[in-house]
């Protein structure tokens, strides 16, 4: 039988400090709190019962910020997967790390445990901008860790990267291109901020309600414009270093990019562990407690699963198809034919005519994928395969 | 039941402002006279419309039958009419009244008299209705039973010395007030041997027994097998069964005779043929004259209404035939839009009114729909002399062949505090109202008369009156006449392509001012889209006012990851159930709450 391909994605929690941006399900925490969270994370992992002959392709241990805890309990969590799980000789596996959190004994640490990538939340080069984003950590502390990383052989590194801040303008971000490219990473990862609702940005960004209903933005971040004109900055800065555009907010050089992530825009199989972890195992979805207390009290199989969905042939479909369209090659429409025994352009025929009519589709290789206008409005394109 | 004295039938009706508590005594009387327990009250007596309940009015009369033994050793049979509470229901009020003998007249200890205070007072004086005043809420801190005692008996002239003072929530001296109905208000009179002449205050249509006719006799008997005739429609039927109303239920009984409320059923198929105020008489041996006061149902505003999903017209057209069963008022016949396909141009009696059908619409028959904006009946006179009456702005002839129009006028009366009065006058001002009298109620209350054109009372005039006093004015008004006037079409062009369902008929010298104020609102309400799209307003052709939605930068989900899917994905599917509650007019998609975006052009 062929062994299903399988991502894993553990999820740490802890930080430092709540960052003003952040959405996730992350939190500082004590030591004790730590340590009988990994206790129940192992637990969890090591009762898994694949339901195939699984082989996992890649691990990733997210967060909140991996780097922050005993990277002793990290490596630890790493073998309980090795044990349980199949994992593949050449498997890509990543920590996020955050800047301030990294020193040489933690990443000599990752590395013997097995560790071959690491995605390193920098996030911008100008050190105001960091702390109006609540970050703990300078420019200068990310260049020494990120040196400290190369010096213990990580030779796969991302950095993640922020545009469109409060306040940061065009030449502030030319500034950060320029100190990115000269340290060469493989993966750049660049989000326009999304101010999402929770955050302590989104209660700032609403006190201008006014402003905004008149159509206009709040005064303090920049304009689409100027947003507009960092994108095509951020683009062009990256590929003089030889990295390329994959997917909407992903930049790698050939053979660099994300195979963990690649995996949700392919629909691969993954398997989620930790507080609020999320996973997809056949048809169905699955994502653990998000509260700490509930996670910890149910340390035992099957026990963790708060939500499970069902995904029907349509959500499957419609999933490959707005998944798929993230990456800029597109929808491989072989492969979707084989899977589903419809083709996407007889399905989809009205929306895909209609969308390339107006230019923000085209068929390329056997490919459906968004042009450069239609990475910009993906939603309006994407919601339509729904 | 068979031998009921005349003297011993009590038939009145509670009248009272909005809120005053009109629904709470009626309530109150029929718990007291031990029908229903209050749970059973909840669950039958007020279970009629949603609407209802949420907005506190009334919209449905009910109507109930009472035995009550009063203090001295008598049984009496008291008829509880019950009335709707709103200016839109004037003549289904006027005509509840005149089923009745005597009117309970129920006043807010802490309010005192408002503007529908005075309007119900009025009207059941026009009906030579015995009125008994109460004054209710005696619990509230706010009350001043003396006060308001005094000024009933200065404003309207009712002696107020023995006025029952209740409050009918907690059910206090309740009982004083069925005393004072038994003693205070008259018995009919009539004569159950005379020609039969009943006249018909409500209906409502049973799906199994057809239309169950509502009506006061004022003379003759109604027995089963009778051959009826209503006077005004014509209409002849056999009666199936009579009877008088239970509480929540109808109770059939052998005859109905002079001076009693009750009601027949006679296979009738539609509530057009029972109109409101029609006189019911024997088909064989007819009454001399009908009863006086009867009128069509005359809708005051039409709006165009339009199924949100083109392929639900036939639905539409079902509810609205099942709603109209019920409503003799409600009027609709077909329309197409080029913006919004087929629908149906519907008329109401005013804007309360529209609301409810709209909403029933939606609630009982689940319809999602789009209305445009309401609009008043304009007579157009024509140059070749011929004139009609306009409800739709897009059937307005060319301007050349217009020699003037006129306008529906309402004779409005606003109860304020004199604080406010300033505010008020130059609220009715810029609604191009005409000032007729200031009437002091009181020190501190006044009543402000004026003439204000209909079409400026419907665009939100009652929100306005309630921000520009506090919520301390009150409000009422009846159709005055039609007078000539200045109009015209305003319409809006989005992507410089005229949208039909978006014009409306204004006042010429306030066509700028809306105008500019629709193309701000426009521009609010419809998303930007692909390219930068303009908004114009137009007279005659002629743009004079624009505005711009630029073109859609960017719309992206940054990050998209295992953990995120399914809330991405929910993200994705809002935006696509949000393009579903747009109309796509040529190349734009206009949000169909646009196309209500004139009703809210005073908003700040």
């Amino acid at each position: 039988m062929e062994k299903r391909e399988l991502g894993i994605y553990v999820h740490i929690p802890f930080c430092a400090r709540k960052c003003a941006y952040c959405d996730f399900l992350s939190f500082p925490a004590g030591k004790n709190v730590q340590q009988d969270y990994f206790y129940a994370l192992q637990k969890e992992i090591a009762s898994f019962v694949p339901s195939g002959d699984y082989e996992a392709v890649s691990v990733y241990f997210g967060g909140g910020t991996p780097s922050l805890p005993d990277p002793g309990q990290i490596a630890w969590t790493l073998d309980v997967i090795r044990e349980t799980f199949a994992v593949r000789k050449d498997a890509e596996i990543t920590i996020e790390c955050n800047p301030g959190t990294l020193d040489r004994h933690r990443l000599e640490t990752y590395k013997r445990a097995g560790f071959n990538r690491l995605s390193i939340g920098l996030q911008s080069a100008d050190n105001t901008l960091l702390e109006t984003l609540g970050r703990i950590h300078t420019f200068e502390t990310f260049r020494r860790e990120y040196r400290q990383a190369r010096e213990a052989g990580f030779d796969n590194i991302s950095i993640d990267l922020m545009y469109g801040l409060p306040n940061q303008t065009l030449s502030s971000w030319k500034d950060t291109l320029e100190k990115i490219t000269e340290l060469d990473p493989e993966h750049v990862s660049a989000y326009s901020l999304i101010v999402e609702e929770g955050t302590p940005f989104w209660d700032r960004y609403h006190e201008d309600d006014e402003e905004k209903r008149r159509g206009g933005r709040p005064l303090f971040l920049p304009d689409e414009e100027t947003e507009g004109q960092m994108l095509e900055l951020l683009k062009s800065s990256l590929l003089d270093i030889g990295i390329c555009r994959y997917e909407i907010s992903s930049y790698a050089k050939p053979g660099y990019e994300s195979r963990h992530n690649t995996g949700y825009w392919l629909k691969r199989e993954y398997a989620g562990f930790g507080l609020g972890a999320s996973g997809q195992i056949r048809d169905f979805r699955y994502r653990n407690p998000s509260r700490l207390e509930g996670y910890l009290n149910h340390a035992q199989p099957d026990g963790y699963v708060e939500e499970k969905t069902f995904l029907s042939g349509e959500d499957e479909i419609s999933e490959t198809m707005i998944l798929g369209l993230r990456m800029i090659r597109g929808v491989d429409l072989q492969r979707f034919e084989e899977r589903f025994h419809v083709r996407a352009e007889d399905l989809f025929k009205d929306v895909i005519d209609r969308f390339r009519k107006a230019g923000l589709l085209e068929i390329t290789d056997h490919h459906l994928h968004l042009t450069d206008r239609g990475l910009d409005v993906s939603n309006l394109v994407m919601c339509e395969f729904l | 039941m068979s031998e009921i004295e005349i003297s011993k039938i009590r038939n009145f009706c509670i009248i009272a402002h909005i809120d005053h508590g009109k629904s709470t005594l009626a309530d109150r009387i029929i718990e007291k006279t031990g029908l229903l327990t209050s749970r059973e009250m909840l669950a039958q007596v007020l279970d009629n419309m949603d609407i209802e309940r949420e907005r506190g009015i009334t919209i449905k009369s009910q109507s109930v039958r009472i035995i009550y033994h009063a203090k001295d050793g008598e049984e009496y049979i008291l008829n509880l009419i019950d009335t709707p509470g709103h200016v839109d229901f004037n003549y289904e009020v006027s005509r509840s009244l005149a089923a009745c003998d005597g009117a309970v007249l129920v006043v807010d200890a802490a309010q005192g008299i408002e503007a529908q205070t005075l309007g119900n007072v009025y009207l059941a004086l026009d009906h030579d209705l015995e009125i008994l005043p109460v004054i209710n809420k005696i619990d509230l801190p706010s009350a001043d039973p003396d006060r308001v005692a005094s000024e009933i008996e200065d404003v309207i002239g009712l002696d107020c010395e023995d006025a029952p003072r209740i409050s009918a929530k907690t059910g206090l001296n309740v009982d004083q007030v069925l005393e004072a109905i038994v003693e205070k208000l008259p018995a009919p009179s009539g004569d159950s041997s005379a020609p039969l002449s009943a006249l018909i205050f409500d209906s409502l249509y049973d799906p199994y027994r057809g239309v169950i006719v509502f009506c006061r006799l004022f003379d003759g008997t109604l027995k089963k097998g009778m051959k009826v005739r209503m006077m005004a429609t014509g209409t002849t039927a056999e009666v199936v069964e009579v009877g008088y109303f239970g509480p929540g239920q109808f109770i059939p009984c052998d005859s109905l005779e002079a001076g009693m409320v009750g009601y027949f059923t006679a296979f009738l198929k539609n509530v057009k043929d029972t109109r409101v105020g029609d006189t019911v008489t024997d088909a064989q041996r007819p009454c001399d004259q009908a009863l006086p006061g009867y009128k069509d149902p005359l809708p005051m505003v039409y709006c165009g209404v339009y199924p949100a999903d083109s392929a639900r017209y036939q639905d539409l057209r079902d509810a609205l035939e099942k709603l109209q069963l019920n409503d003799a008022s409600l009027q609709f016949e077909p329309e197409t839009s080029a913006a919004l396909g087929f629908g149906f141009r519907c008329g109401f009696l005013g804007l309360l009114h529209l609301e409810v059908v709209q909403e029933r619409l939606e609630r009982e028959y689940n319809l999602d729909l789009v209305t445009t904006a309401p609009g008043v009946i304009y007579k157009v006179h024509k140059t070749d002399g011929t004139c009609f009456d306009l409800t739709n702005p897009s059937n307005l002839p060319d301007p050349s062949e217009i020699e003037y129009m006129e306008e529906p006028v309402v004779a409005a009366e606003i109860m304020v505090t004199t604080e406010y009065i300033g505010p008020i006058m130059q609220l009715c001002q810029e609604r191009r109202g005409i000032y007729k009298e200031t009437e002091y109620i009181e020190s501190g209350r006044a009543l402000l008369r004026y003439d204000m054109p209909l079409n400026e009372v419907i665009y939100d005039f009652f929100d306005a009156l309630k921000s520009r006093s506090r919520g301390y004015a009150s409000f009422d008004y009846e159709l005055k006449e039609y007078t000539r006037s200045s109009l015209c079409k305003l319409d809006i062009l989005v992507n410089r392509e005229q949208v039909d369902a978006l014009s409306f008929i204004v006042f010429e010298g306030s066509a700028y001012e809306r105008g500019r104020k629709m193309c701000e609102k426009l521009k609010e309400e419809i998303p930007r889209q692909l390219f930068e799209i303009p908004i114009q307003a137009a007279v005659n052709g002629r743009i004079i006012a624009r505005e711009t939605v630029r073109a859609l930068r960017k719309d992206v989900l940054a990050k998209c990851y295992g953990g995120d899917i399914t809330r991405k994905k929910k993200l994705l599917e809002k935006q696509k159930e949000g393009k579903k509650r747009m109309r796509q007019v040529g190349s734009v998609e206009i949000p169909q709450k646009a196309f209500m975006s004139v009703l809210k052009l005073d908003e700040q």
